[in-house]
């Protein structure tokens, strides 16, 4: 404890970003660095979980220290240290759980593990001081997308997630097939800008007897056969106007289900995160969609919708106030539950 | 041993998986292919569903490898879509599912032969748009149990 504050050291590798953290009391930054690998997954065209996982054990080392640095901390000042150990890619989780375990174990601060998507909600609560549960989450990622009702700070239930593919993998599948290229997410938000939203008709697809879940396959698959039909028909294809066609189908089917479902269980507020949060036409129509409900919206600034590690250290602080503490035999979960403890 | 099978819409290529789920045995490594969209993640629902297991089969795109234990056998849903080069497999620790006593079923197998043993059945899906949107070709190859 510092000045009757709870510091927290958080550290983040699940999947692309080596990442850490110092926050405070889990709502103030008080440093959070990010060693972006993106440029290097580029050239693939898509994420490279070895060549993620050993730089993740190059870097980590480094940006824990940048983190401690520029908050001003050293390892002895913090109350304990967290880390992400699932869901993720195995390999690249391993490497921040094995450095949290070790400074926890020498520096003999707590250790606590935290949930990757537990923690993307939680970044509502570094911007949003007025944010407390009950409230409505949406989570949508490159390997996620959920629905989930946050009924405390650490009590999650999830009511809806897809039933194929995540929200962000359909981006990424599609911008390739269009050939925009890697990372989908914004290069298709970009280029939609220019096109017209209505110009191609998409499904919204629907799961049966599953009202909130999500299916984003029919889609991609939509885009795909629209594609190979304008091929063989010698048909142009406007990439702007596919982009925001297929943009308009996604968001159209997210705002849908958030709005049904704040209605349903009575929420009167609605958080988004993740990586697709960023995007920028969910943003607005979103924003609308919830206000025309009656409900109040909080969406983190883009920095915190991609993975860092201050959501980490903001969904942590909850769990260490509440007396949670991982051993040192905590192990990298891949496929680990949201509110699974 | 080759066989082909004609399905006319997803139902029926859910149901071919299915069917082979059903028979699957420890150890059993099915390969399979086909393109974007071509309904890889169909045919697995229904391979997963065949095995019995229970909770939702999702694209394992981002975590490369999906674990189902709820089945008849553990079954390890492999896909390869954003493996680099096949060195990066040895990570993963993919022969430790691969040669174990569960069932192996890789997405985007024909991305990295290599790693596929012989013994596996191949299992391949294809268009062809002048037969209609929802046809498909699924070409079966190894022996299957």
């Amino acid at each position: 404890m510092s000045d009757g504050h709870t510091d927290i050291l958080a550290i983040e590798t699940s999947c692309d970003e080596t990442a850490a953290a110092v926050v405070r009391d889990g709502r103030e930054v008080l440093s959070s660095i990010i060693y972006t690998q993106i440029a290097m997954h580029t050239v693939y065209g898509g994420v490279v979980p070895e060549l993620a996982s050993r730089a993740h054990i190059e870097k980590i080392d480094a940006v824990v220290l940048a983190a401690l640095e520029e908050a001003g901390k050293t390892i002895s000042d913090v109350d304990a240290v967290a880390v992400t150990y699932g869901p993720g890619l195995v390999g690249a989780l391993l490497v921040g759980v094995a450095e949290a375990k070790a400074l926890a174990w020498a520096a003999k601060k707590p250790l606590i593990g935290v949930n990757h998507i537990e923690g993307h909600i939680s970044a509502n609560y570094i911007e949003h001081p007025d944010l407390a549960p009950p409230y409505l989450g949406l989570v949508v990622s490159g390997g996620h997308t959920h629905l989930i009702i946050v009924r405390d700070y650490a009590e999650f239930e999830i009511i809806g997630r897809t039933v194929d593919d995540a929200a962000g993998e359909a981006f990424d599948k599609v911008a390739r097939a269009i050939g925009l290229g890697y990372p989908g997410g914004p290069k298709i938000d970009a280029a939609a800008k220019e096109g017209d939203p209505f110009a191609i008709s998409f499904p919204k697809a629907k799961v049966h007897h599953s009202e909130y879940d999500f299916s984003f396959s029919g889609l991609k698959s939509a885009v795909l056969n629209y594609l190979n039909h304008a091929e063989m028909t010698g048909e142009e294809v406007r990439a702007c106007d596919v982009a925001a066609s297929f943009q308009r189908s996604v968001v159209e089917v997210l705002k849908e289900h958030t709005v049904r479902a704040a209605k349903e269980f009575g929420m009167r507020k609605v958080a988004l995160a993740g990586g697709v949060s960023a995007n920028s036409a969910l943003r607005e129509g979103m924003r609308k969609a919830v206000l025309d409900a009656g409900c109040e919206l909080f969406v983190p600034s883009p920095v915190l919708c991609t993975d860092n590690a201050a959501m980490i250290g903001a969904a942590a602080f909850h769990e260490y106030v509440r007396g949670v503490r991982s051993g040192l035999d905590l192990n990298a979960v891949p496929g680990l539950r949201i509110g699974e403890r | 041993m080759t066989t082909v099978v004609q399905t006319m819409s997803a139902e029926e290529t859910y149901g071919l998986g299915f069917d082979m789920g059903r028979t699957a045995e420890p150890g059993g490594i099915y390969a399979l292919n086909g393109d974007l969209g071509t309904g890889k993640t169909v045919f697995t629902k229904g391979f997963a569903a065949g095995l019995g297991v229970r909770e939702p089969v999702t694209s394992p795109t981002f975590t490369i490898l999906q674990v189902y234990e709820s089945g008849r056998l553990p079954l390890f849903h492999f896909d390869i879509y954003r493996i680099a080069e096949a060195g990066e497999m040895d990570e993963i620790g993919y022969e430790e599912y691969f040669f174990g006593n569960g069932v192996t079923l890789v997405e985007w197998a024909g991305l990295f032969p290599e790693l596929i043993p012989p013994e596996a059945v191949t299992v391949t899906i294809r268009k062809d748009m002048k037969k209609g949107a929802d046809f498909r070709e699924i070409t079966i190859e190894g022996v299957r149990p």
